[in-house]
């Protein structure tokens, strides 16, 4: 009585499991994805927010299905375009290892170390399989097509506010302006020339076939189009940086990108970023959990809770990832 | 089945260690008083900081009313504590602006959210609810560390070469999202948002701890009906912080981008210095909402667990049972319900569609019922009862009076016809000083005063008490309501210096006023601080139940040990409310005393005995 010390171990005597009869430590898991839901929430609000403003500014979004077509082996030994096939399967490998997670769980309740640490094992790759495959698609996301897009500022000094951004395209005998749905919003000389005159600063990306030869190509069509400005810019990179050196602003980056407004790589990089980076930690967290079942952690405690709880976390994560998944590839 | 599984090895683990208890060695003085997951000292830890923090954000707030009051006087004493920030005695307007900033941000976040509800939801969860501790001491310990890192991040940037973060401490962009906009959203602005992250892990740690412990570790017999009212309060308040915090992390991630990284997501077509930036797409709009889903709950993270301070302050002096104990629960309730839906009341000038602005209009008077409920249960439970006015309850029932004054202002700005014009007026700053600001620094002072003798042991002086309740509660008075009037004549919020427009120079006078006030009740915190320190040491040793309460943390010894009790947590048996109950000797009735052991007047015909209320599962856990 007089020694009031007690062991710090022994502080959660008295705990009676209330709510749901979980424990407090599944409670706070449970508290945790729910504030972290709040904050994949919010992303995907603001996410909402600016696409809507952007298209209410007749700036048009994205369209996925041109923006994500890189499948291994396909593109690479084949060259065939695939919209949306590898997120697919990426999304595919995530939900199986949501499902390996159940199974962990599932062997943890019949207290079978063999089978825990196997389930965790393939869950574990599983998640870092996604993660490869994340890499993968952001690295051509970042480099953009094979034919690589060519950004050009064009200022007409009018001093105004409106500022656009359109895809110029220029092949032999054609030179028009599209957004980027593909839309043709102007061609032939006069339209053209008009088009380039009516905005005050046009953001215009070139795509390009073949650098070393499209460039030179350009600027004759762009003197024979009536858009000198073109020609004077094209002509400035061309004497700078080479041809090959002006298509440095292929494919993505936080300031610009081929594919839409700003406001859709920015977003792309930031919430598929933050979802990758609750990917990796949850690797690692399952990876930690995974030495302490091969050590045997759990089996001397007498119950796999732990797998439960890391569970929980990994169910969350792949859960975020469809709605993710349904707002930057489907939607 | 995994359920009862998962019981009964908490019984075991109990089992276990139970031999270890006699052979527990003694902690360093690092581990006891520094990395300490003892929930008592940690509060302590957070109070500390609190009241570190509260003399850094009240000095700035003395200092710029000095600024308000004579604009173009300089004052020697200025130059040498501010150096470079008032060349000649007179503040610069660029730190002006900081100070306004920094005085915000630390009021608002280190010491009335950090320093209140991490006070005492550490201190009084276990002790009230009879608890060893909280679920994890662990998460708890991390939680003060990494609000230590927060604190630290942000003075910090006071020292810096361009000064802390100056765009208010609503941090709207684009003022905060342009590094070259104004001296203050450089380096500072990143400080700023990099202290936040800290402080935002913090605050989600100790929540999810307290909202666990309060669950998932009361003691038997405590029901949640029969918990007191701060327990009520700092769960609502810590379900709150879980909800609304991790909007603003997505919000200043997405800001730390635009900073950083050159993204655009609040920036759209802008030019900077005639210089046309590359910037398209985003909405400064976006990051109103986002900051004010949390900014509105916050208002309530900082009042609610003051509140709930006051119920319990309020009933044991006026020895009355606290009167609509479910109503004040479900009032509560109701609050942090709404405080989720009505955040756009913030933006009423932004441009919004009017019919989304009734509809934010229609909530947010809707607050005033549940505030009008607590308010009114607070005047009938002194109504009658034999008040001891003890220093804690002046502060409680001072509290109640801000809460009035304050909240009626609310009802005006809550019409956005009314907040149009009123917007970013003095008229504001008066609204949220008394309702949250003054109201919530009653709440922390009267928990201060209440609690001190379980905190040190020993009893703060009650005569500095009283001074300290004067100075500030009629200075408060004399700050924030003229500040009314200025408002309402038009003065606006955030300016350097009343001299550049003849109608706010009408109220050069009345400003003088308010910066007298300012100071006199500047100079009566000294009190409270002497008062704090000195009983520390030398305090009258504390009596184990000084106010004669009802409540679990007054059974345990005078300076209880980490674990709290040194026996078995005692159980309880009616709630914590049963003052001046007929028939019984003492005009008290603690929770834990079984019915039959009561001690009844003479001729008194007790009661039956009515059986304990226990929840399930009490037997085995228990042994």
């Amino acid at each position: 009585m007089a020694n009031l010390s007690v062991n710090p171990k022994a502080l959660v005597e008295g705990e009676r499991p209330g709510l749901l009869n979980a424990s407090y430590g599944k409670l706070m898991m449970w508290f945790f994805l729910m504030s972290d839901a709040f904050t994949f929430s919010s992303l995907l609000i603001a996410y909402g927010a600016l696409r809507i403003r952007s298209i209410a500014q007749a700036v048009p979004w994205a369209d996925p299905e041109q923006v994500f077509t890189h499948t291994p082996i396909l593109y690479e030994s084949f060259h065939i375009e695939a919209p949306l096939v590898f997120v697919g399967i990426m999304t595919f490998i995530l939900i199986l290892s949501s499902v390996t997670m159940v199974l962990a769980v599932e062997a943890g309740h019949r207290n079978s170390k063999q089978e825990v640490a196997k389930w965790m094992l393939w869950t574990i790759l599983g998640g870092l399989t996604f993660v490869i495959c994340q890499a993968y698609e952001w690295y051509h996301f970042i480099m953009g097509h094979d034919t690589g897009a060519l950004k050009v500022l064009v200022e007409n000094g009018l001093g105004g506010l409106r500022q656009e951004t359109a895809l110029l395209v220029a092949e032999p005998g054609v030179m028009a302006v599209k957004n980027f749905h593909g839309e043709i919003l102007a061609t032939g000389s006069t339209a053209f020339s008009n088009f380039i005159n009516t905005i005050d600063l046009v953001e215009v990306y070139i795509k390009s076939g073949n650098a070393a030869q499209m460039v030179p190509d350009l600027i004759r069509y762009a003197q024979e189009y009536n858009a000198p400005e073109v020609a004077a810019l094209l002509q400035t990179g061309l004497n700078e940086y080479g041809a090959e050196g002006m298509l440095t602003h292929g494919g993505a980056n936080m300031l610009v990108n081929e594919y839409g407004p700003p406001a859709f790589a920015n977003l792309f990089f930031f919430v598929t970023g933050f979802h990758g980076t609750h990917v990796f930690s949850g690797v690692v967290i399952n990876f930690i959990i995974y030495i302490n079942v091969i050590k045997g952690t759990y089996e001397k405690r007498g119950h796999y809770e732990m797998v439960e709880k890391v569970g929980l976390y990994w169910h969350f994560v792949d859960l975020v990832w469809v709605f993710v998944f349904t707002f930057f590839y489907l939607i | 089945m995994a359920e009862s599984n998962i019981t009964s090895d908490f019984h075991l683990e109990v089992g276990d260690h139970g031999h270890d208890d006699h052979h527990h060695h003694e902690q360093g003085f690092l581990q006891k008083y520094i990395f300490s997951q003892d929930h008592k000292i940690i509060a302590k830890q957070f109070l500390i900081t609190g009241i570190i923090s509260a003399i850094v954000g009240i000095t700035f707030s003395a200092l710029f009313r000095l600024q308000l009051a004579y604009p173009d006087t300089a004052f020697p004493f200025l130059e040498s504590l501010l150096g470079k920030w008032a060349p000649g005695g007179i503040i610069k307007p660029e730190f002006y602006l900081a100070m306004v900033t920094m005085h915000g941000t630390i009021m608002v976040f280190f010491v009335l959210t950090a320093g209140l509800s991490g006070t005492f939801s550490n201190f009084l969860i276990p002790l009230q609810i009879g608890a060893r501790d909280m679920a994890s001491g662990f998460i708890n310990m991390l939680s003060y560390w990494a609000f230590f890192i927060s604190a630290v991040i942000m003075f910090l940037s006071i020292f810096i070469e361009t000064g802390p973060a100056s765009g208010g401490w609503t941090i709207y962009p684009p003022l905060s999202a342009l590094p070259q906009a104004i001296p203050g959203s450089g380096l500072g602005m990143t400080l700023w948002l990099t202290s936040m992250v800290f402080f935002i892990a913090s605050g989600m740690l100790g929540a999810i701890n307290y909202i666990t412990t309060i669950l998932n570790l009361r003691t038997g017999g405590m029901t949640m009906d029969r918990m007191p009212l701060t327990m009520w309060a700092f769960l609502l308040t810590a379900i709150l912080v879980v909800l609304s915090f991790p909007v603003l992390l997505s919000a200043a991630l997405l800001l730390f981008m635009d900073r950083l990284l050159g993204t655009s997501f609040y920036l759209s077509d802008i030019f900077i210095g005639g210089e046309v930036l590359h910037h398209a797409g985003g909405s400064p709009v976006l990051f109103q909402h986002l900051f004010w889903f949390l900014g509105h709950p916050e208002v309530y993270i900082v009042l609610l667990p003051a509140l709930g301070i006051s119920s319990e302050v309020i009933s044991v002096n006026s020895r009355k049972p606290i009167f609509g104990y479910k109503a004040m629960i479900g009032s509560m309730i109701g609050i942090a319900v709404l405080s989720f839906i009505v955040w756009a009341h913030h933006m009423f000038v932004t441009g919004m569609n009017p019919f989304l602005g009734t509809v934010f209009m229609l909530f947010t008077l809707i607050i005033a019922v549940p505030s009008a409920i607590k308010a009114f249960n607070y005047i009938t439970t002194l109504w009658k009862g034999n008040i001891r006015f003890t220093p804690a309850m002046m502060f409680a029932v001072g509290l109640v009076s801000f809460f009035i004054t304050g909240g009626i202002t609310g009802i005006f700005l809550g019409n956005a016809a009314l907040d149009i014009p009123l917007h970013d007026t003095y008229f504001v700053v008066a609204h949220f000083h008394l309702v949250m600001g003054s109201a919530s620094a009653f709440g922390l002072f009267a928990g201060v005063y209440h609690w001190f003798p379980k905190m040190f042991g020993r009893m703060m002086n009650p005569r500095l008490g009283y001074i300290h309740f004067w100075f500030t509660f009629v200075g408060l008075y004399l700050v924030f309501f003229p500040q009314h009037f200025q408002g309402m004549g038009g003065v606006s919020r955030h300016y350097y210096a009343f001299t550049e427009f003849s109608f706010m120079a009408e109220f050069l006078d009345l400003s003088k006023f308010i910066t007298y006030a300012a100071w006199f009740t500047f100079v009566g915190q000294f009190f409270f601080l002497f008062n704090f320190i000195y009983s520390i040491f030398r305090g009258k040793v504390a009596p184990a139940n000084p106010w004669k309460s009802n409540t679990l943390e007054w059974t345990t010894p005078i300076k209880p040990q980490h674990g709290n009790w040194p026996g078995e947590i005692p159980s309880v048996y009616r709630w914590p409310y049963d003052y001046s109950k007929p028939g019984l000797k003492d005009d008290f009735c603690p929770q834990h005393i079984p019915d039959e052991e009561l001690d009844y007047e003479d001729g008194f015909e007790p009661p039956k005995p009515v059986k304990p209320k226990e929840p399930a599962q009490t037997e085995g856990s228990k042994e």
